[in-house]
C-alpha cells in the first residue's frame, strides 16, 4: 500500500474519518464493559451523568479541566515546533513547589501582588525545568523525549524528598505533605458560591494568549516555521535555536502554571498525589486538540469529562476506572490516524 | 529470415505502457523492443516520464495498460523481485545503498532468502573482485560505503545488478554526478559490458553522451514516444528539436559591463561536513553586472561555498569582505541585509515550508521586518499584498495566496522563490541549481531573470552541475573540485574538454605553486 | 571504605545481573526496532503489559514458561498495532509509541483490576528459581554472578548473542540495518521495507514484554502498579549507550545495573543514613541523562531512525 495526498480533501472526508474514530472508540468502551459484567449502554450513561449530570458534576470536571488546558497547552505549544516535550508532569511539579515555597509565609505581602509573582516565579521554575533538556538536544543532540521523561522520575523524587526534609508540615501528623499556603496565596473564587477557583479562568486566558501569540505574532510564525521545517527557516534566517528555547519557555512556563494553579486554587498545599499524570494526560489533551490552543480547551474538558465520569460509574457500576485511559488511549491512537487519512488516501499498488 | 532472427535477439519488450497520475498522463501507450547487445538511449527533459517508465519496467509503479515481457515472457507487474529475477538490473539515479554497510554487505543486501543464516561472504567476495576486474569497477568490497566517493558508489551500483546476473542494465542519469572523465570510464564500463552480450537502456538528458554511447535514440515528450531513430542517422540538433518539440535557442547574451567587487573572499577555508568537502584557500570575487558560473562535480564543495554565502556557514580562515565592510556576525540575516539573495539547492527541503500558504512562504525571509511584522506584531494583510505582487509580476499559477505552497508544481514553486529573492532588489544573486528539474519553459523564464538582474548591476553567483548551462550564461567560470577553486575564465576561453580535466582536479597543483 | 566492602560482595554482583536481566530483554527488543529505523516509545507500556500477562498466566495456574510466551505474544500484539500506525501510514513515531505506552498500560492495569477486584496485598506465584550451574557456580563472585541465576537471566543472555548473530552474520540482518540506514536500498531489491520493518517492531516488542514478564515471575512475585517504574525509558538510554551495538548495551545495562545494585546497598551504609534515599533512587535516571549526553556525539544514529518510508514518493 501506498499513501497519496489528497489536494483538496472534501468536508464528508473531513469530518467522516474523525466522526468514525469515536464510534470505534465508543464502541470499544462498550466491549470493556461488557467484559467487565455491566451493561454497556448503561455505563456509557453512567460516564456521562458523572461528567456533566449534576451541577456538581459539571463543577467536578471543570476543576479537573483546569490544569489539564495548562498542561495540554504547554504541550500543544511545543509540539507545534516538534519539540517533544513529554516532562509537563515534572514541569508541574516545579510551579507547584515553588507555590508552596513563597506562599506559606516567605513573602508577607497582599494577596494581588503575592499571587502574581508566585505565579510568574511557577512559570520560570518550570521553563527552567525543560530548559536544559532543550540545551541538550541544541547543544548536544540528545533526544529530549528521554531526557524529559527521566527529568519527570528525578523531580517525584525530589519532592518526596522535600516534603518528608525541609517542607514537611509539622502539623501534617507525619504524613508527607507541606503546609498549607497562607490565605493570601490562595486563588479565590471565580464566582461566589461556586466551588471552582480563578485557576479555570487564568487557563482560559492562557489559551486565549498561545492563540494570539500563535497567529499574530513573529514568535508565532518563527516557531510554527521551525516545527515544519526546521532547515528551511534556518535558512531563511530565523534563529532556530534560539526559537526552540523561546518555546522552551512558554512551555515550560504554562506546564509551571498547572502545579501553580493545582496548589494555590483547589488543594491548598503540595502532596505527592498532586497530579494524576496530568501531565501526560497533556499530551492527549494537545493532540485531540489537534495543538490549536483553544480547541485544547475543548479537549481538556472533553478528558476531565471522560476522567470524572468515569470515576463516579466505577463506584456505580464496578467497571475499573481504568476504562478512562484506555478509551483515551484508543481514541488518541485512532484521531491520528484519521487525522491522516483526512489527507492522504490508501492506494494499493 | 532476417526478420525471425531480429526477433529471437529482443531481450525485453514494452507494449502500451500507460500510466495516469491524477489528471496527469506521465507514459502514454509507449511500445518499444530492446535488442541483445544494444544501448538505447532514452531521451528526455525533466517530467518527460523517463523515470516512470523504468519506474514500472523495474516494478516500483504497476502500470495502468500495457505489457513488459522480458526474454519473450511476461513480467507480472508490481513486483520488483520479479524483474530482478528476470535479469533486469537498475541503477538509481539517488543511490539505494547503506552508507553503514560494507560493498559487499551492499551487494549481497537481498541475495538470498532472509531466512537462510549465514551470508556465505568469502565465495561472494570472490566473484565480486572477479566482477570488479571484468568489467573495470575497482573499489574495495569491504570498504564502508559511507566513506565512498561518488563515482566509487556508483560502480557498487552497477556491481550490485551485475552480480545478481543482470542482462538488461538501466542506468538513470547516471553521469550527472560524474566528471567528464568519469564518464568516460563508466562509458568504457559499459562497452565491455555490451560485448559480454548485456544490453542497456541509457536515461539521459544529454545530448553529447547520448551520441557518445548510444545505438538507438528513444526520445520521450509529454510522457509520449514522439521519435525513435539510430543514432549514425541523427545529431544533436534533430534531437535536441525532438525533445523540446522546438529549436532550442540559447539566450544570446550582450557582453558584461562588469562594475566594482561586490563581495569578495580571500584565501577562505571552511571544515569539511562529512563527506562534503570544505572550502581550500578558496579566492574569488563577484563583480556587479557579471554571471559567476561556478562549474563542478556535484559533492565537490559547492555546498560549502553556498552555505557560506547564504550565511549559513563562517570561514574557519581568511576573509570574506562585502563592498563596504567584513561582516562581523556572519548569518543568513546579515547575509540578506547586505543584500545577498538565495536561491537554495533544494527548493522543496530548503527553499520553502511544504504545509505554509504561499504568503507564509513569500515572507520567510523578511517576516521580521516592517511592513510585514513591527515589535513582534505581524501584519498578515501586508504579507499578503506582497504575495499576491509577487504572484503577478512572476506570474506564478496557483489557485491564491493562500494555497498551501506543497501543492505547486516545481516551476512555480521556484518562481515564488525567485520572487521572494529578487523582490527587496538584490545586490548579490546566489543562485544554487535554480533550473533543476524544471521544464524548459520555466528554465527559460529564471535564467532570463537572472540575466534581467545581470543587466541592471546586480552581480550573480550560478552554481550548476550542467556544464552547458554555466557556458551558455556565465561571463566568468569558475571551476570547483574538492574545495579548491581554479582561476576564473571568461566566455569562450575554456573548452567543455578543458574545464572537464579542471573538474577532474587538473591544473590546481600548478596555480596553487604559482 | 563500604564501597569496597560492597564491590566485593557475592550478593552485590548476583545482584547486578539480577536487576540487569529485564533491562536486557527490553534494550535489544528495543534496539532492533531502532535498527528498522523504528523509535519505539511504547517500550514503557510493552513491559507493563508483558509483566501484567507473564503474571497472570502464571497465576492462572500455567507454567512459568507458558508465563513468557503470553507476555511476549501480549507484547507482540501491542508492537503490531505500533507497527501498523507507524510504519504503512508513517504517523509520529513519537505520538505513536507514547500512545501504545498508554493504552497498553492502562490495558494492564485495567484486566488486573478485572480479575483481582478488590485485593489489598498482590497476590504472590511462585517464580523462577535460580539454578546453579554445577563448577561454574563456585567460582568467587562470577559464579554467583553469572551462574547462579534464574533460567531467564540465561535466556537475556542467550538473546544478546542470537540478535548480535543475526544482526551482523545473516540476510535477514543485513536488510534490517539497511531498513534503518536507507530504506530504499532494500526496496531496490525488491524486498519490503514495510514487511522487514513490522517484523523488527513485532519481534522487538515481544522481547520487551519479557523484558517485563521478567519483573513479576523472576525477579518478584506479584504484579503491582508502577512497578517498570521507567525502566522503558532508560532502555530506550541504554540503546543510545551502546552506539545501537548488541555487544555495547549488554555492557551498558550491566554497568548501568551495577550503579543500580550498588545504590540500594549505600543506603545501608553510614552515608546512606545522612542522605535522604531519593538521592540514590534518583541516581539511575541522572545516570541515563548523562550517558545520553556523553554518548550522542560519537553514536551513529541509523540515519532513517523516525523517517517514514513511502513507496513512491519524492
Amino acid at each position: 500500500m501506498r499513501l497519496e495526498p489528497i489536494a483538496n480533501p472534501g468536508l464528508v472526508r473531513r469530518l467522516g474519518f474523525p466522526a468514525v474514530a469515536l464510534a470505534v472508540t465508543v464502541v470499544i468502551g462498550s466491549a470493556l464493559a461488557m467484559l467487565a459484567g455491566a451493561d454497556p449502554f448503561a455505563t456509557l450513561g453512567l460516564i456521562v451523568k458523572g461528567a456533566v449530570g449534576s451541577r456538581f458534576a459539571a463543577l467536578e470536571t471543570l476543576n479537573r479541566a483546569t490544569p489539564l488546558i495548562f498542561t495540554g497547552l504547554s504541550v500543544a505549544v511545543a509540539f507545534r515546533a516538534k519539540l517533544w516535550n513529554i516532562g509537563a508532569e515534572a514541569q508541574l511539579y516545579a510551579g507547584a513547589l515553588v507555590t508552596v515555597l513563597l506562599g506559606t509565609g516567605a513573602l508577607a505581602w497582599p494577596a494581588l501582588p503575592l499571587l502574581a509573582v508566585i505565579a510568574l516565579a511557577a512559570m520560570l521554575a518550570g521553563a527552567v525545568l525543560l530548559l536544559g533538556p532543550v540545551v541538550m538536544k541544541t547543544r548536544a543532540g540528545v533526544d529530549e523525549v528521554v531526557t524529559t521523561l527521566l527529568i519527570n522520575f528525578i523531580m517525584l523524587l525530589v519532592i518526596s524528598m522535600l516534603l518528608e526534609g525541609p517542607l514537611k508540615d509539622p502539623m501534617g501528623m507525619g504524613w508527607p505533605k507541606s503546609a498549607p499556603l497562607q490565605k493570601a496565596a490562595r486563588l479565590p473564587r471565580l464566582f461566589e458560591g461556586l466551588r471552582l477557583h480563578w485557576g479555570f479562568g487564568l487557563a482560559l486566558i492562557s489559551a486565549l494568549v498561545v492563540w494570539v501569540i500563535q497567529t499574530r505574532t513573529t514568535l508565532g510564525y518563527e516557531i510554527r516555521a521551525v516545527g515544519q521545517n526546521a532547515q528551511a527557516a534556518r535558512f531563511a534566517g530565523i534563529p532556530v535555536n534560539r526559537v526552540l528555547l523561546k518555546t522552551a519557555f512558554l512551555s515550560g512556563g504554562l506546564a509551571g502554571l498547572a502545579g501553580f494553579s493545582e496548589v494555590a486554587g483547589l488543594k491548598g498545599n503540595l502532596t505527592l498525589d498532586l497530579s494524576p499524570g496530568f501531565g501526560y494526560t497533556g499530551i492527549i489533551v494537545a493532540m485531540l486538540a489537534l495543538l490549536h490552543p483553544l480547541g485544547v480547551v475543548l479537549s481538556a474538558l472533553f478528558v476531565a469529562g471522560v476522567f470524572v465520569g468515569s470515576d463516579s460509574m466505577s463506584r456505580a457500576a464496578g467497571v475499573p476506572t481504568y476504562i478512562a485511559d484506555i478509551l483515551l488511549a484508543t481514541a488518541l491512537l485512532l484521531m491520528v490516524l484519521a487525522l491522516l487519512l483526512t489527507r492522504f488516501r490508501v492506494v494499493r499498488d | 529470415m532476417s526478420q525471425q532472427r531480429d526477433e529471437a535477439q529482443v531481450v525485453l519488450r514494452l507494449e502500451g505502457i500507460t500510466k495516469r497520475f491524477g489528471a496527469l498522463t506521465a507514459n502514454d501507450a509507449i511500445s518499444f523492443d530492446l535488442r541483445r547487445g544494444e544501448v538505447i538511449a532514452l531521451l528526455g527533459e525533466n517530467g518527460a516520464g523517463k523515470t516512470t517508465l523504468m519506474n514500472i519496467l523495474f516494478g516500483h509503479y504497476t502500470a495502468d495498460a500495457g505489457r513488459v515481457e522480458v526474454f519473450g515472457r511476461a513480467l507480472p507487474p508490481g513486483h520488483p523481485r520479479a524483474a530482478l529475477a528476470a535479469g533486469v538490473g537498475m541503477v538509481h539515479q539517488h543511490f539505494t545503498l547503506a552508507d553503514n554497510l560494507t560493498v559487499l554487505e551492499n551487494i549481497l543486501l537481498g541475495t538470498r532468502s532472509l531466512w537462510r543464516p549465514g551470508l556465505g561472504r568469502a565465495a561472494a567476495r570472490a566473484r565480486v573482485v572477479q566482477l570488479s576486474a571484468d568489467f573495470g569497477l575497482a573499489v574495495h568490497p569491504d570498504a564502508r560505503v559511507g566513506s565512498l566517493s561518488v563515482g566509487e558508489r556508483q560502480r557498487v551500483e552497477i556491481l550490485k545488478a551485475l552480480y545478481r546476473d543482470a542482462r538488461i542494465l538501466i542506468l538513470d542519469e547516471p553521469t550527472a554526478v560524474l566528471t567528464p572523465q568519469e564518464a568516460d570510464a563508466l562509458f568504457e564500463t559499459l562497452r565491455k559490458a555490451v560485448g559480454l552480450g548485456l544490453s542497456i537502456i541509457f536515461i539521459s538528458h544529454k545530448l553529447h553522451e547520448v551520441m557518445a554511447v548510444s545505438s538507438r535514440v528513444l526520445v520521450l515528450r509529454h510522457g509520449r514516444l514522439v521519435g525513435q531513430v539510430a543514432t549514425t542517422e541523427t545529431d544533436r540538433h534533430q534531437l535536441a528539436e525532438m525533445m523540446v518539440g522546438a529549436e532550442v535557442t540559447m539566450p544570446r547574451l550582450a557582453a558584461a559591463v562588469p562594475g566594482p567587487a561586490l563581495l569578495t573572499l580571500s584565501q577562505v577555508c571552511t571544515p569539511d561536513q562529512g563527506a562534503q568537502p570544505g572550502l581550500k584557500h578558496v579566492d574569488l570575487a563577484l563583480h556587479a553586472g557579471q554571471i559567476v558560473g561556478l562549474a563542478g562535480v556535484s559533492g565537490n564543495g559547492q555546498a560549502a561555498l553556498a552555505d557560506l554565502l547564504a550565511g549559513l556557514t563562517r570561514p574557519a580562515s581568511g576573509g570574506l569582505h562585502l563592498a563596504k565592510a567584513v561582516p562581523q556576525d556572519w548569518s543568513p540575516r546579515t547575509a540578506l541585509a547586505a543584500g545577498i539573495a538565495r536561491i537554495p539547492e533544494d527548493r522543496h527541503k530548503t527553499g520553502t515550508i511544504a504545509d505554509f500558504s504561499l504568503t507564509e512562504n513569500a515572507i520567510l525571509e523578511s517576516y521580521g521586518e516592517a511592513p510585514f511584522s513591527r515589535r513582534g506584531w505581524m501584519n498578515w494583510a501586508e504579507a499578503e499584498r506582497f504575495a499576491k505582487q509577487i504572484i503577478t509580476t512572476y506570474d506564478v499559477r496557483c489557485p491564491g495566496p493562500d494555497t498551501r505552497i506543497r501543492l505547486l508544481s516545481g516551476g512555480n514553486m521556484q518562481k515564488l522563490i525567485l520572487g521572494r529573492a529578487l523582490e527587496p532588489g538584490p545586490r548579490i544573486i546566489l543562485a544554487n541549481q535554480p533550473v533543476r528539474g524544471l521544464d524548459i519553459g520555466a528554465v527559460s523564464y529564471v535564467h532570463s531573470r537572472l540575466v534581467a538582474a545581470r543587466d541592471s548591476g546586480a552581480s550573480v553567483l550560478l552554481i550548476s552541475e550542467d556544464l552547458d548551462e554555466i557556458m551558455g550564461l556565465a561571463d566568468v567560470i569558475h571551476v570547483i573540485s574538492e574545495g579548491r577553486l581554479s582561476p576564473g575564465f571568461g566566455r569562450g576561453e575554456m573548452s567543455p574538454v578543458q574545464l572537464g580535466g579542471w573538474m577532474a582536479g587538473q591544473g590546481f597543483e600548478v596555480t596553487n605553486a604559482a | 571504605m563500604e564501597i569496597f566492602d560492597i564491590l566485593v560482595s557475592a550478593s552485590f554482583w548476583a545482584a547486578m545481573v539480577r536487576i540487569a536481566s529485564p533491562l536486557i530483554f527490553a534494550t535489544m527488543g528495543e534496539l532492533i526496532c531502532e535498527r528498522a529505523g523504528v523509535l519505539n516509545l511504547g517500550i514503557e507500556g510493552i513491559m507493563v503489559i508483558g509483566a501484567f500477562a507473564g503474571w497472570m498466566t502464571v497465576y492462572a495456574g500455567f507454567g512459568l514458561w507458558a508465563g513468557v510466551a503470553v507476555a511476549m505474544l501480549a507484547g507482540m500484539a501491542f508492537g503490531a498495532l505500533h507497527g501498523v500506525l507507524s510504519v504503512p501510514f508513517g504517523l509520529s513515531q513519537h505520538v505513536v509509541g507514547l500512545g501504545v505506552t498508554l493504552l497498553a498500560t492502562s490495558v494492564a492495569y485495567f484486566a488486573y483490576r478485572l480479575a483481582l477486584p478488590e485485593v489489598t496485598s498482590p497476590p504472590k506465584i511462585v517464580p523462577f528459581q535460580p539454578f546453579e550451574v554445577p563448577i561454574l557456580s563456585q567460582i568467587p563472585l562470577v559464579g554467583p554472578a553469572f551462574f547462579a541465576q534464574t533460567p531467564m537471566t540465561y535466556l537475556a543472555f542467550a538473546v544478546v548473542a542470537v540478535v548480535a548473530l543475526v544482526l551482523y552474520r545473516t540476510p535477514l540482518g543485513l536488510a534490517l540495518m539497511a531498513a534503518g540506514e536507507n530504506p530504499a536500498s532494500v526496496a531496490a531489491q525488491g524486498l519490503s521495507v514495510t514487511a522487514i520493518r513490522m517484523g523488527a517492531v513485532i519481534v522487538g516488542s515481544g522481547l520487551m514484554a519479557v523484558g517485563g514478564a521478567f519483573l513479576t515471575i523472576s525477579a518478584f512475585s506479584s504484579f503491582f502498579f508502577e512497578m517498570v517504574n521507567g525502566r522503558g525509558w532508560i532502555c530506550i538510554a541504554l540503546v543510545v549507550f551502546g552506539g545501537w551495538k548488541p555487544g555495547k548495551a549488554l555492557l551498558g545495562a550491566l554497568l548501568f545495573a551495577g550503579f543500580d545494585a550498588a545504590q540500594v546497598r549505600m543506603q545501608q551504609t553510614p552515608l546512606g543514613a545522612e542522605v535522604p534515599y531519593q538521592v540514590f533512587l534518583m541516581m539511575p535516571y541522572i545516570l541515563s541523562i548523562l550517558a545520553l549526553i556523553v554518548m550522542s556525539r560519537r553514536a551513529s544514529v541509523p540515519a532513517a531512525l523516525m523517517v517514514p518510508f513511502n513507496k513512491g514518493e519524492r
